[in-house]
């Protein structure tokens, strides 16, 4: 299952690769070097320390890489403004429209896609699901994808790099990143009061997670921010005489 | 620019900035002092139950977003040539001084969350945790009263 997840990995930056030949525009190099990285943080996860069930501080070096440092990349990288420049017109027509459907709009919501985001960490290590996995490399899998896919989503949610049909104010991004983080803080903390059974490291588990979400939560409100100042209204109503 | 009135969106902004800041300030201290140096607060207090959790991690999030979002806003402000100091800075003070008093009187002895030190008795660190906020407050609502009173020339 791992090799599948890592076939899955290196298919998604050949593709990539493959589109920047494509694409109508020059494409940024630094787009393409986000997008790398941002597979290879979810390739060094899935191949190593998040496999590590047992030891909860291996295994949240990994649950940081692949939920929280590989999504932020991959956000960065703007893979959906390369898809739209790349595909041929059709193609590209028939995508704009798929992510104006409703179930696009609201995952793309951070008001959903944020919540979402928690509570599948909240049901991993919240319940007995986290015991469960260990020696079932299908389910193991499964949440993989689902952890890189609902860090993806919130993620590209508050930054909103891609086009997105209805975007909400830079205001209401910030205090839906804040509240992940708030919910990312208190399931750290329980995890290190109760941690789940069959468990070693639990205490050094929970600060890596604290610590490490705290600087990447901090990261991506700067970029959220520094997005907001330099945007196109931002400055034009700074311009604007009294 | 020379402005003797900044408009009022642009004054609004700047009070939440500092307001913002201010929370994050006070924030950072009480994790980098009573954490981080003097290591009075913990990680995990035993002490604390499930309320205290969320309350905490609440505050970790809210506070240091409040500073990332605070120091956008004077950018913003200071583009505009909108920055009027004795507002800022009031703003700033309000928002640390309103940070410490609710810390000390709601999450310490209202909810009885947490405490300023553990195993020891506490009326002294309660009054050494609220008179500064109270007086920070205070300073901060008269600055931001003279700014008001005032308008302050921009430069």
């Amino acid at each position: 299952m791992t090799a599948a997840a890592l076939g899955v990995l290196l298919a998604a930056g050949a593709g990539h690769v493959a589109a920047t030949w494509r694409c109508r525009s020059p494409w940024p190099l630094a787009r393409t070097a986000a997008w790398l990285l941002g597979l290879a943080a979810a390739g060094v996860a899935v191949a190593g320390p998040a496999r590590a069930h047992h030891d909860l501080h291996a295994h949240m070096a990994g649950h940081l890489l692949l939920g929280m440092v590989a999504p932020l990349l991959l956000v960065l990288a703007a893979p959906v403004t390369l898809a739209l420049r790349a595909l041929p017109p059709r193609g590209a027509r028939r995508l704009a429209r798929l992510l104006r459907t409703p179930p696009a709009r609201w995952l793309t919501d951070p008001l959903v896609a944020v919540p979402l985001n928690a509570a599948g960490l909240w049901l991993l290590y919240g319940t007995g699901l986290h015991t469960a996995l260990a020696g079932r490399p299908a389910l193991t899998t499964l949440v993989w994808a689902h952890l890189l896919v609902s860090g993806y989503l919130a993620t590209a949610s508050v930054l909103a790099v891609d086009p997105a049909p209805h975007r909400r104010p830079v205001a209401v991004r910030a205090v839906a990143l804040a509240g992940g983080a708030a919910a990312h803080d208190v399931l750290a903390k329980v995890l290190y009061a109760h941690p789940p059974a069959g468990t070693v490291g639990a205490e050094a588990g929970a600060r890596l997670m604290y610590d490490g979400g705290t600087v990447l939560t901090l990261v991506t409100a700067a970029l959220l921010w520094r997005r907001w100042y330099v945007s196109r209204d931002a400055v034009r109503a700074a311009a604007r005489p009294a | 620019m020379a402005d003797a009135h900044a408009r009022p969106p642009a004054r609004r902004r700047l009070l939440v900035s500092g307001l913002l800041l201010g929370l994050g300030t006070a924030g950072a201290v009480d994790e980098i002092v009573f954490h981080q140096l003097l290591h009075w607060h913990h990680f995990y207090d035993r002490a604390s139950g499930a309320a205290g959790l969320v309350s905490d991690g609440l505050l970790h999030a809210g506070t240091f977003s409040a500073a990332v979002a605070g120091m956008a806003l004077l950018a913003d402000a200071r583009r505009r040539g909108r920055f009027v100091p004795a507002l800022w800075w009031g703003a700033v003070l309000t928002g640390a001084g309103a940070f410490q008093v609710w810390d000390g009187l709601v999450h310490h002895k209202l909810l009885r969350l947490h405490q300023v030190r553990y195993g020891v008795d506490l009326t002294g660190y309660d009054v050494g945790w609220i008179v500064p906020g109270v007086l920070l407050l205070a300073a901060g609502v008269a600055l931001l009263l003279r700014a008001r009173a005032r308008p302050v020339a921009v430069t």
